[in-house]
């Protein structure tokens, strides 16, 4: 087999755990696929969304950035690149990060979701929210909520972690402005519990 | 109201008013607006890079339920007019571009048709019930080939796949030849610059909305330009200028990709027009990667002319721009960037540079960070260090002797620019001081020794920013803000310029607050919707700062003048005898604040006789000419001789942007710029097949660099303040990724130089460099390095000083 | 993005699963970790009819041992295997490369037999089922069957799974700590432009190699395995077996790695995970 790349492999197939038959390669010349259905199936769930108990009707394939995003406004999630490579998405589920976009929502009945919108307390923002302000770590913006929940969930399981731990930590969520080693200055920072802006950038400063 | 005098916000490294919102996640993207009764839109997209369509069916979408129209080229193009290229480019063959392919499709994510239906869903699914059928057509994807007799042409109707043939030079070609002739010896390279996907992480995306009763159109748009799409948007769709409203919520990031009118933002307005709704469009990440502006993609031929002292004479350069289907908004400016620049910083007598704009059946190449000058700079430095190495010279030493010093400036450039100030050999000196030069050295020297690849790698660049003058920009150069004293006296800044990431929320009101004497927490800035902000010209070739910070100071100025007389009346004494300091104007020992000064001229009881009431004022600032910022960046990279894997292992990184208005955003651009450097040196590239199939079409094959992938910084700066505006700054955007893509690569190139490695094209993946080490396989770089000179230390220790070394003259 | 509609099953019982497969034939899908089904569904690259989501049996999950083998449940997520300190002590080449698979958020939803059975020719798991003999338990229609791992990756992104059958568990030996890991990504992806899982089994003076990401099914590099028989691992005879690490492999090539790199990275590798392997003691 030659020349074959990833995107052909789910071009070709996309296999669940299930040996059968394979997938037929996607026909995107003329597309024969069947109308859809007047109505998708729906599932009545119930799950925790930052601490509060929510009762939602989704629609099977709504994946869990759909659901916070466009039915609960809860629209600080952000869907970059909508299949689990960029971390745009990312949120805690049951404390672990996950990619919302391909996490569907029906999964997270009678689980626990954090949420860039759940870190703050009121008006006392997470240590690791002020952290990311001190290091100047946001530029656009439309990473750091991923990136947040990334850094949170690191804290939680290594209180003081190295420059190293937190780099490994944010592997997962692209930032295209790269502000990487702000980022990475703030999760340690926030670590050691200090709030202190570095006096200038970095290097010797003028 | 500050009493005591207080250390300036100007120059302070302060945290950012943006980041409170962006943070809580309570910031609003386009994707976040949510519009009662709002139309969702989804696109049908060639899967084919060239064919002519045959048949579309749209019954079976129209059909399902929830979907309110379909609509094809011949719906929509005649009201949706043609796609605006703004760049002056006289002999530009220019096809029509219009919204929708009309019978045939020039490249792989050409919209075909559009869908509208009431949630995204069902749009989505019914996208996929239209039925086209292609017949495809002969490809053009190799943009040398496509100017080669016989070839196959992307526009069959313009008869040739030639765009354009730019050419630009010092003026008198017979002394370029002259030197030349002359010269001991004339060096020549070609270089590949790869196409590459800007890729902010948010997709693009609009929603328009059309009051009927207004006759008013709003549309929010993820875009760096609301001012420019709200001037070229009237002749796509026909809603008069000032019957539109642009807006730009938060924007995610930009890098020139949103530095753009697009199809979609054309079309969503004339469909909420027609259906009297608004319709919302957010562009699919596979949209963004294949229908969204590519950057870079010069392919080079460049010739050197210099004598064996190692005085560089003239340069030459024959490139081929391939710049896609369609030219958009800036595409053949692109190149004209690289041409201005291509004498880089060096004392070059002569140049001339010969572009010739091709069309092939890709996606559109347009400004991407750096727009030009990254070529330039990567070009230039490259080719110091390949004239170097065959004179054997020091790099370093070969640099400092062409380049001007500090008492050449204002410096006049063989491609006809004045640099406005510099102080190269400074800038040099200090990134050798941080780097630990002489250190640097001796462990280059151990890994060597020890059988290892190391290298180090310098550039000295400068560019082009602040753009620009009106005399050289298409639309018009110059920068609007306005500034306000509300009836409270506190500081509305309103700036023309659309920060999107920039922070320039918070460097304006470190600029206003100073200059008014308010703290900052009295100011506020606005930006990015043009009912706010009247006019502007927005944000691209790091000019928001200079251009926009400079417009408000104006304003201020005239503030503080017209303030002055009423303070003067109200105090009974002369404007001349009042001082100004910390917000209070004072005589006599009385003294009045914003806090007085600004209601008195709202409530306008008593003012001077002929005082306009309100504290208010708006300027244009016109620069006359642009800034050049410059630095010198120093990489070291190991290199894994078995797998080709490089590694940087340090990175030094001095700029001189003039004055820092905010040192912790300069450090943020600055990174960033770095970063992107990095990922276009060791493994960026957009991929197109024989058959123009995009194979870089999502992130598992487009790799962007990763947390992991950034080595700690460096960074210190130099200042050298501009004379071209009043606080002489000089922009920053850019800067990163225009000094570090030479420095990186030739960093690597001098790991390589032992194996006789003279040029690689980027990306430098691992595999080129194994190929390289393990198969003897050069790109098309042509000879190698003789074994006699592969010993030869290159650089030296020797102490450079802070001035400058002045070698002998022509 | 939005994948068809489907309709969704989330059994609570094996039997249940097996029972709904049994029923939807063809038109069903198993959804595990669903890192590879999710996005190809949104893509509208597949479009199941019914989904079997096994995220809720919990017989499927966890870690334990019986009868001198280690069994892990195929629905245990990589971020599971890396943590075990059990798996640690009694098969370390498993916390070794689970770290290695994907990101974070990737390893705590993505699991162990999603991926061997989804069967990417450059996923990281299979090399490692097959360095270390694994045993597939499968369950089907008509019971429980055990596959080896050296015959269960039959093609590119196929099994030996028949239609119906479900991996339930992966039932590996315990290993001693010559184990290694070695791993060259794709840039983009993240997944392996080439893996190699090394076993070394110093009681019965024995190399088991195992290579992913350069073929079109992942192999056991029994060429070299065979060069290593007997005599002690210096490292001249680890080189020299190690330059016979991609011999006869029908090579994949692509724009990430061409046929010739990926040979080559195979060697590297091959020779590196053995030293690396043979020096944990």
């Amino acid at each position: 087999m030659s020349e074959l790349s990833r995107r052909e492999f789910l071009g070709t197939t996309a296999a669940g755990i299930v040996g059968s038959s394979a997938i037929p390669a996607p026909d995107v010349v003329a597309n024969q696929s069947p109308p859809a259905p007047v109505s998708a199936p729906r599932t009545a769930i119930r799950l925790i969304v930052n601490g509060r108990e929510r009762d939602v009707e989704v629609e099977d394939r709504w994946t869990l950035a759909e659901m916070l995003r466009d039915h609960l406004q809860l629209t600080g999630t952000k869907v970059g690149c909508d299949r689990g490579e960029c971390g745009a998405c990312t949120v805690l589920l049951d404390g672990a990060p996950i990619y919302s976009c391909s996490y569907l929502a029906v999964w997270a009945a009678s689980r626990s979701v954090e949420t860039v919108e759940g870190l703050a307390a009121g008006a006392q923002l997470h240590p690791v929210q002020q952290a990311f302000i001190d290091h100047d770590a946001p530029q656009g913006g439309f990473c750091t909520s991923g990136q947040l929940m990334s850094a949170k969930a690191l804290l939680a399981a290594t209180p003081r972690p190295t420059a190293d731990q937190a780099r490994a930590a944010l592997t997962g969520n692209l930032c295209r402005c790269s502000n990487y080693n702000h980022y990475v200055e703030a999760v340690v920072a926030a670590g050691a519990s200090s709030s202190i802006v570095p006096e200038s950038g970095r290097g010797d400063g003028q | 109201m500050a009493d005591t005098p207080r250390e300036p916000y100007v120059g302070r490294a302060m945290k950012r008013v943006e980041d409170p919102r962006l943070l809580q996640g309570i910031a609003t993207y386009v994707d976040d607006l949510r519009l009662t009764g709002t139309l969702h839109a989804a696109f049908v997209r060639s899967p084919y890079a060239h064919a002519r369509i045959t048949r579309i069916s749209t019954a079976a979408a129209k059909a399902a339920p929830g979907v309110v129209g379909v609509f094809v080229a011949s719906d929509v193009n005649q009201a949706c007019g043609i796609v605006p290229c703004a760049a002056d480019m006289p002999n530009l063959k220019n096809p029509q571009h219009r919204a929708l392919a009309d019978g045939r499709v020039y490249f792989v994510g050409h919209a075909v048709a559009v869908v509208i239906a009431r949630d995204a869903y069902t749009a989505r699914d019914a996208a996929l019930l239209v039925d086209v059928d292609y017949e495809p057509l002969p490809v053009v994807t190799d943009p040398e080939a496509a100017i080669k007799p016989g070839s196959p042409l992307t526009h069959p109707d313009l008869g040739t796949n030639v765009a354009f043939e730019w050419s630009m030079s010092t003026g008198d070609d017979a002394e370029l030849e002259r030197l030349f002739k002359s010269a001991d010896r004339v060096i020549r390279q070609r270089m590949v610059h790869q196409r590459l996907t800007p890729v902010a992480i948010e997709p693009r995306g609009c929603v328009a909305s059309y009051h009927r009763g207004e006759q008013s159109l709003t549309l929010w748009t993820s875009t760096q330009i609301p001012h420019l799409v709200r001037t070229l948007l009237p002749g796509m769709i026909g809603v008069p200028e000032n019957k539109i409203r642009i807006v730009t919520p938060e924007v995610g990031g930009g890098f020139g990709s949103k530095l753009n009118v697009y199809i979609e933002e054309a079309l969503c307005s004339h469909l909420a027009m027609r259906l009297h709704a608004p319709v919302k469009w957010i562009e699919t990440r596979r949209e963004n990667m294949s229908a969204t502006i590519h950057g870079r993609d010069q392919i080079g031929d460049y010739e050197v002319a210099v004598k064996n002292d190692g005085t560089l004479l003239a340069i030459k350069s024959r490139t081929i721009a391939d710049i896609g289907s369609y030219p958009q908004l800036l595409t053949p400016a692109v190149p004209t960037l690289t041409g201005l620049m291509l004498t880089g910083c060096y004392k070059y007598k002569a140049m001339r540079m010969d572009v010739t704009g091709v069309y092939t059946n890709k996606m559109s190449t347009d400004a991407y960070r750096g727009a030009g000058r990254p070529e330039a700079t990567y070009l230039i430095e490259r080719m110091a260090d390949i004239v170097a190495n065959e004179l054997r010279m020091d790099p370093i030493r070969f640099r400092q002797m062409n380049s001007p010093t500090s008492s050449d400036f204002p410096f006049a450039t063989a491609c006809g620019l004045s640099y406005d100030s510099g102080d190269y050999h400074a800038a040099l000196a200090k990134a050798r001081r941080l780097a630990r030069w002489n250190e640097l050295l001796d462990t280059r020297a151990r890994a060597r020794k020890d059988g290892k690849l190391f290298g180090v790698g310098v550039s000295t660049y400068v560019e082009i920013c602040a753009l620009g003058p009106s005399k050289a920009m298409s639309a018009g150069g110059w920068e609007w803000g306005c500034v306000r004293i509300e009836f409270s006296g506190k500081a509305t800044v309103i700036t023309g310029s659309t920060p999107h990431g920039q922070g320039q929320e918070t460097s304006f009101a470190q600029i206003a607050a100073d200059r008014l004497g308010l703290p900052i927490e009295d100011v506020v800035v606005l930006h990015g919707d043009t009912n706010v902000s009247h006019y502007g010209r927005d944000t691209y070739g790091s000019r928001a700062t200079v251009l926009g910070g400079t417009a408000i100071v104006m304003c201020i100025d005239k503030i503080l003048a017209k303030t002055r007389t009423l303070a003067a009346h109200l105090l009974e004494v002369k404007p001349g005898d009042l001082t100004f300091e910390g917000g209070r104007f004072s005589a006599n020992g009385k003294s009045l604040g914003w806090e007085d000064l600004a209601p008195a001229a709202y409530v306008a009881k008593n003012i001077p006789p002929g005082f306009e009431p309100g504290l208010e004022a708006s300027s244009f600032f016109e620069p006359e000419n642009f800034t050049f910022p410059f630095g010198t960046h120093i990489a070291a990279v190991e290199i894994d001789r078995e797998t080709g894997e490089t590694r940087i292992v340090k990175y030094v990184a001095v700029d001189d942007c003039g004055p820092q208005i905010n040192p912790l955003l300069v450090a943020g651009q600055v990174q960033g710029g770095i970063a992107h450097s990095i990922g276009q040196v060791l493994f960026e590239r957009t991929v197109y097949d024989e058959q123009g199939q995009l194979i870089t079409g999502e992130l598992m094959d487009y790799p962007l660099p990763r947390a992991h992938d950034i080595p700690e910084y460096v960074l210190g700066s130099t200042v050298t303040p501009s004379p071209s505006n009043p606080m002489g700054i000089k922009g920053v955007g850019e800067a990163g990724t225009i000094g570090a893509t030479p420095t990186i690569a030739n960093a690597v190139m001098d790991a390589l130089y032992p194996l006789g490695v003279r040029h690689l094209d980027l990306p430098l993946t691992p595999e080129k460099i194994w190929r390289a080490i393990h198969l003897g396989e050069d790109d098309r770089g042509g000879a190698r390095i003789p074994e006699a000179d592969r010993s030869a230390p290159r650089y030296t220790t020797a102490d450079v000083g802070e001035g400058a070394l002045e070698v002998g003259n022509v | 993005m939005i994948s068809a509609p489907f309709d969704y099953h989330r059994p609570s019982s094996l039997a249940e699963a097996l029972s709904l497969l049994a029923r939807h034939g063809d038109d069903a899908r198993v959804l595990a970790g669903g890192h590879s089904l999710v996005p190809a569904m949104k893509l509208r690259l597949a479009e199941p009819r019914v989904l079997v989501d096994l995220s809720r049996v919990a017989e499927l999950r966890g870690i334990s041992e019986k009868d001198g083998r280690i069994v892990i449940g195929a629905m245990t997520t990589h971020a599971e295997l890396a943590s075990s300190s059990f798996l640690a002590a009694k098969c370390p080449l498993l916390t070794e490369t689970a770290p290695q698979i994907g990101d974070i958020q990737v390893r705590n939803k993505g699991t162990i037999g999603g991926s061997l059975a989804h069967a990417d020719p450059a996923a990281d798991w299979p090399p490692v089922a097959l360095a270390l003999d694994a045993e597939m338990e499968v369950a089907g229609p008509s019971g429980s069957r055990m596959i080896a791992a050296a015959g269960f990756f039959t093609d590119i992104m196929q099994t030996a799974l028949r239609p119906g059958e479900v991996l339930r568990a992966i039932r590996v030996r315990p290993t001693g700590p010559s184990v290694a890991y070695v791993k060259t990504e794709q840039k983009a992806s993240g997944f392996a432009l080439c893996g190699v899982a090394v076993v070394v089994d110093r009681a019965a003076n024995r190399v088991s190699v195992a290579i992913t990401g350069i073929a079109a099914t992942p192999f056991r590099a029994s060429q070299v395995e065979r060069a290593l028989e007997g005599g002690p691992l210096t490292a001249e005879r680890i080189g020299e077996a190690a330059r016979v690490a991609a011999a006869g492999a029908q090579l994949l090539s692509d724009m990430h790695g061409s046929a010739d790199y990926r040979a080559h990275l195979a060697q590297v590798n091959v020779r590196r995970a053995i030293v690396r392997a043979s020096a944990r003691t």
